[in-house]
Parts: structure tokens; sequence; C-alpha cells
């Protein structure tokens, strides 16, 4: 009985829905699958959270897993605007399935928000990226707050050492930039494979250079063997990671030798924590409360932070683009693109956003903190 | 870059020269007696490392039950034959030690409290786990079909070698592993720290080369394998089983990669796929000993774990590639002096 009551709810829903021709439908596509599954899925969790009504008309989220793979991405883009008409795209979870998604919703004038990291995504601004938002932090940010901690502590001389990878390639170049327009010399480059079983080698040169501070770019466990080394060979000084490396795996296994270790986090992590004047802690606890009402404690992420805050752009966005299109119309989606581009001072769970024709990511320092690792956890640095 | 740099690399070259070269010996040892590429060595490495960081951890390590199904496997085949065969005594014992040996570490892991233990009677445990896996491994996969050329051996062998590393992923979980030292012994000697686990490493690595050696100078068993490597249909001739004698190398080989394992767990992080790299390593060690001679494996691994130190201090990005580059001169090398036999099958 319950099923044809819940079933009769949705074919009168569906009616009432077509006619008034005024629901928005987002088109979702996130990894719910796949090698990026531990992003995706709190992403897809997510978006079962986001409103279901945005100035005053109903908003419907049809959600497709496109298995971490770029090719299925695409598909599923085309298959949301072609056959769903949806208004707005979002994701998808990873930046080269992001990136191939771009072409249709330029194509179709069709607003997109992707939930994936790389800057490459919203820039350089184009005709086909005026169509495209993200929500997620460049390295840009993360790496501006490690050279400000250095700056305001005194570190002059910097040894970095990296994964060979595009990671640890692409913190090298932004860090090195960022560095040297602030005086800190960078006076050790070194790599490392996530594979290593010794890096006593790099370690060795790393402190042969007599640098102030070391700055290891990796993520997940294996960024804990550089710093075990250096710690093992005496090195006392300051030792800084990225926030790849903000798991409680990684605590597990560095032990002791990460006390003092210092990283940029997005705020929701440490929501809770953060003072109640940071201008974050409101909007990012609004969301971490509601996410662990539903999944645990302690089961909140930052990527599933990232697909509430384009929830957050939408809601802030939709109601201007309501007032000059109804919804389902090429009018709206340029309306709708127009309005994200204007968002101003809309706090998400990962920091405040000011769009302009230029920067569609909209985040500023306020989009993370700085934390420490103390007495095996971790802990913000005020 | 001054003498104590020079001594730390050296150290470090040398600690990890010597996991390679146990495994360069255990490589060059199943090449010569079976003719199988042993991929999967790094593996047994990783397995051996992580069962024992899984026991440490309280949890009954998910290898046990890899290996209660090998050996009903192993007991399915050989115990019906032996029945059907009509030798009780025979089917009796195939299924003792297939059947009863893994369930009964089962019952054992399972009452023990065995997070508690001491480390010694963990590393025996793990042990007991692992390695009984690796003449298991060449009953039901190796010995149907041990006369086909290498090339089919090697496919086999890396179909396994994927096999156990996706096993290996259910098994331990996508994040690695420390366990704890064996030793917190610690003491500087000049420039050089030098710490009880590397003295482990080292002390072990000599004596199992000499255990080894003493194995196969002085025992039937040792002279049994000797002379298969030499000579495998000859050998078969004076009545030395093959089968037995492939059981026997599988043994010593998941021995010496399970041990290896459990001596370098505390010094690096393991990860459920470790293993292949530091076999690969052993495996270039094993190229230069041309996977025939012992000492110059042994030899080869040294210079191999000397040679990626002193890389990851000039040049740590291009750390692997010299490493593995150094295979192309060996080969040169070896093709200039030695002369090619073609390979009767």
């Amino acid at each position: 009985m319950k099923l044809r009551h819940t079933l009769l709810a949705a074919i009168s829903l569906a009616f009432a829905a077509s006619a008034a021709h005024a629901e928005i439908k987002v088109g979702v596509v996130v990894s719910a699958t796949g090698p990026a599954a531990s992003l995706g899925i709190p992403e897809r969790n997510t978006v079962a959270l986001l409103p279901t009504t945005i100035g005053g008309e109903p908003v419907r989220y049809i959600v497709l897993d496109d298995a971490s793979d770029t090719t299925t991405a695409v598909k599923n883009a085309r298959k949301l605007v072609a056959e769903d008409k949806v208004d707005v795209l979002i994701g998808s979870t990873t930046s080269p399935a992001s990136l191939a998604m771009i072409d249709v919703a330029a194509e179709t004038s069709t607003p997109m928000i992707s939930l994936a990291a790389s800057a490459r995504i919203v820039s350089p601004m184009d005709d086909k990226k005026r169509w495209i938002f993200k929500t997620p932090q460049n390295d840009q940010q993360m790496a501006s707050a490690i050279v400000e901690h250095m700056t305001a502590n005194n570190v002059k001389r910097v040894s970095f050492i990296g994964f060979a990878n595009a990671y640890g390639e692409g913190w090298f170049e932004q860090f090195k930039k960022q560095a040297e327009e602030k005086g800190v010399e960078l006076v050790a480059n070194e790599r490392f494979n996530p594979a290593d079983t010794s890096v006593t080698g790099q370690a060795l040169k790393l402190m042969a250079a007599k640098p102030d501070a070391v700055f290891i770019a990796g993520s997940g466990t294996p960024s804990a063997l550089p710093q075990k080394t250096l710690r093992e060979r005496g090195y006392k000084g300051p030792i800084y990671q990225t926030h790849g490396v903000a798991n409680n795996d990684f605590l597990r296994i560095c032990g002791k030798d990460c006390e003092g270790t210092l990283l940029p986090v997005g705020p929701v992590q440490m929501a809770r924590s953060l003072d109640d004047s940071h201008p974050v802690k409101a909007s990012a606890l609004a969301y971490v409360e509601k996410y662990e009402a539903v999944h645990g404690e302690g089961s909140v992420s930052s990527f599933g932070a990232y697909a509430w805050d384009a929830g957050v752009l939408l809601e802030a966005a939709a109601p201007v683009a309501l007032q000059v299109a109804k919804p389902g119309s090429a009018e709206f989606r340029s309306a709708l693109r127009d309005a994200l581009e204007g968002v101003k001072e809309v706090a998400g769970a990962t920091g405040i956003y000011t769009m302009s024709a230029d920067d569609h990511l909209g985040l500023d320092e306020r989009s993370r903190v700085m934390i420490e690792i103390r007495n095996g956890t971790w802990s913000l640095l005020k | 870059m001054d003498m104590s740099i020079a001594l730390i690399l050296g150290q470090d070259g040398i600690t990890n020269g010597a996991i390679y070269a146990l495994l360069a010996l255990a490589l060059v040892l199943v090449f010569a007696v079976t003719r199988v590429i042993f991929i999967q060595q790094g593996e047994f490495v990783a397995y051996g490392a992580l069962t024992l960081a899984m026991m440490q951890s309280g949890a009954t390590p998910a290898t046990v039950w890899l290996l209660v199904a090998m050996g009903g496997l192993v007991t399915a085949f050989d115990g019906l034959k032996a029945l059907k065969a009509g030798q009780m005594q025979r089917a009796g014992m195939v299924a003792g030690w297939n059947l009863a040996y893994p369930l009964a570490l089962v019952a054992v892991l399972s009452a023990l409290p065995v997070n508690e233990l001491p480390l010694v009677l963990q590393v025996v445990l793990t042990l007991a786990i692992v390695v009984p896996m690796g003449p298991m491994m060449y009953r039901l996969m190796y010995q149907p079909i041990a006369s086909a050329p290498v090339l089919i051996l090697l496919i086999v062998s890396v179909a396994l070698h994927i096999a156990m590393v996706g096993l290996g992923l259910l098994f331990f979980g996508a994040e690695g592993h420390r366990t704890p030292a064996f030793s917190e012994l610690s003491f500087d000697l000049g420039p050089l720290m030098v710490t009880g686990q590397t003295i482990w490493v080292l002390v072990v690595s000599v004596l199992l080369i000499v255990a080894l050696y003493q194995f196969f100078e002085r025992t039937l068993y040792g002279k049994a394998l000797r002379a298969t490597a030499i000579n495998r249909v000859g050998a078969q001739l004076m009545g030395i089983s093959p089968a037995l004698a492939g059981k026997l190398t599988f043994f010593l080989a998941a021995f010496i990669g399970a041990l290896s394992g459990v001596l370098i767990a505390p010094i690096t992080t393991i990860y459920y796929d470790t293993g292949f790299l530091i076999g690969l390593k052993g495996f270039v060690a094993a190229i230069i000993g041309g996977l025939a001679s012992y000492p110059i494996a042994a030899l080869g691994a040294i210079a191999v774990g000397l040679l990626e130190a002193f890389a990851s201090f000039w040049a740590s990005a291009y750390k692997e590639v010299i490493v593995f580059t150094l295979i192309i001169p060996v080969l040169l090398w070896r093709s200039l002096t030695s002369h090619h036999v073609e390979e009767e099958e």
C-alpha cells in the first residue's frame, strides 16, 4: 500500500511539475565507483542533502555515476543535457573528467559547477570556460597558506621534497612561484616515489642545505616516510606537509615523528574547532551537522563539502535567474550563468565565494586554515 | 658530499642490498630448479610483512583463509588421487598437511590473543601461515605444466603476481602498515647511526646465506636440488622426484620472501603492492648473476642497493631509471661474454 501511495504521489507530482513547467533540473555527474570513489561517494551522499526548493521552485537532482571514467562522464553530461534538459550541470569528481565536460557545457550553453581541484578547469578564462565554475580550492590557495606561515615564522630557507609525479610537480611549480615572491629561498629540490622503501639519500641532501624548514609535498601515508627519515637523521626544524595527508591513516603510520607537522586544510575539516568569529564557521558547521546526522560522527570529508557548496551557489544564484526567465529555457540557463558569475560573499562550507568574470572559483584566504599535529591529532593554529 | 654522507648512504645501500640479495638468491634458486621466473617473490615479502602487521593490530590475518583454500584444493587433487589408488596412508598425509594444518592454524589464531604474544611467536606464526603457500602454489599452478616452455611458466607467474596483488588489496586494504622494531637498540658509530633493525637485517641475511650454502653442500635434499638444477632429466633418472624438488624450492623461496618482509616491515611502510618493486630489484641482481650464479647475484644485489642509495642522493627524480637502466649494460656484457646455448624443449 505504501508503495502505491508513493507512486501515486510521485506521478501526481510529476504532472504538477510538468503543468507548472517551472522545475529546476540539476544534472549531477560524480565518480561513485572506480578509483575516485572515495571522493565521489561523499559527493553523491551530499547531493541528497541539497535544497529541494529554491526561490519557491522545486529542484530535481538527476545523479549519474561516471565510474571515474572520462568518456563516461562526457556521455553522462550529454545525456543529462539532451534527454533530461537540465538547467545546470554539477560535476564531475575528477579533473580530467571535468575538463572533458567543458565542451558539452559550452556547446549547449549550460552552466556547469565542477567538483574537481585543477585550476585549469576555470583558468585561463575563455569563451568556453565562461560557462564553467568550480568549488574546490586551487593548490594556489593551499600553497599561499604555507608560504604565509613560513614568512610569519621567519623561515627564510626551505628544502622541498615531493612525489615524483604530477602531484609533486604541480606543488613544486605553485610553491616555487609564491615562495620567490615572498622572498623565501628554495635551497633543495628532491623527489621520491610513493612506493619507495628508503629516502635516506634525499633526506641527507635536504638537511645538507641547512634549511629553516622542510616542505614535503606528497599525499596519503607514503608522505610519512621522508618525515620519519628526517627525524631519524636528527633533523629538528619544522616540517610542512600538504592537505593530501589530512587523514587518520597518516597519523597511525607516522606516530610520534609527526608531532608538530604543519599543513593547510579546508575549514570544513576543522569546523568544530574554528573560532566563532571565523567567517566560514557557521556555514561549514551547518553542512557538517547535516551530513553527520545521516552518515554518523566523523564521516564528513572535504569532498562532500565541494558538492554542498555547489548547492549553496545554486541557492544564491537561481532566485536571481528566476526573475529573468522560467527554468527549462535557454534564457534561464544564460541568466543562471550570469547570476553565478555575480555571487558576492556567499558563505559555503569550503570558504566564501565572490565570483567575477575572470575568477570562476571565487575563493580567497578564508578557504583554508593552518593546522598542526599535536598529541597525535589535528589541532587548529590560531 | 663528504665522508660522513658517503658512509650513511653506504649503510643504507647495504641494508637494502641485503634484502635484495636474499630475494635474488631465491629467484636464482627457483629458476635453476624449476625454470620458473618467480615474479610473485615480491608478493611473499608484502604478505609476510602485512600478515605480521595484521596480527599485531589484533585481527586474524586474512592470509590464513587463503592458505585454507589452497590447502583444500591440494587435498582435493592429491587426496582423491591417492584414495582412488587405494593409498590410504598417503591420502591421510596429504589431508593432514594441506587440510588439518591450515585449520589448526585458524584454531590457534582464533584461540590465542595474537596481538599480545611476544614478537618472536608472532613472526613464527606469520611464517607458518605464509610459507606453506609456496609449495601449495607450485603443486596447484606449476606442477601440472612443469615441462612447459619457459615462456608459458613466465605467463603463469605474471598471472599469479596480479592475482596475489589483487588479493593483497582485499586482505590488507589500500593503506600501508609498519610494525614495531625488533629491538629499540640504537648507537652512534662515528657519523653513522646504527639501529638494531639494521643489524637484524644484516645478521639474518648472512646467517640465511650461510645456512643455504650448508643446505646445498651437506644435505641430501640440497644435493638433490642442485642435481635437478644441473640436469633435470638426469636427476629424475637417478630417482629424484621433480615434483618434490619443485615444492622444496618454492618452500625455500616463500620462506626467504616472507622473512624479508618481516625484516623490513619496521624500516619502511609496506603496502599491498610494495613487494613488486622490491622483487624487481632483486630480479635486477639475479640478472647480473645470469640467473645462475649465487655469489654474483648476491654481490649484484649489494651493488643495486648502493647504486640506489647514491642515486637518491645525486638525482632523486631519476633514481628508479638509474637502477633499472643498470640491466642494459649488464645484459650487453653477458651476451658478449657468454656462449649462448639454444635451450632444447
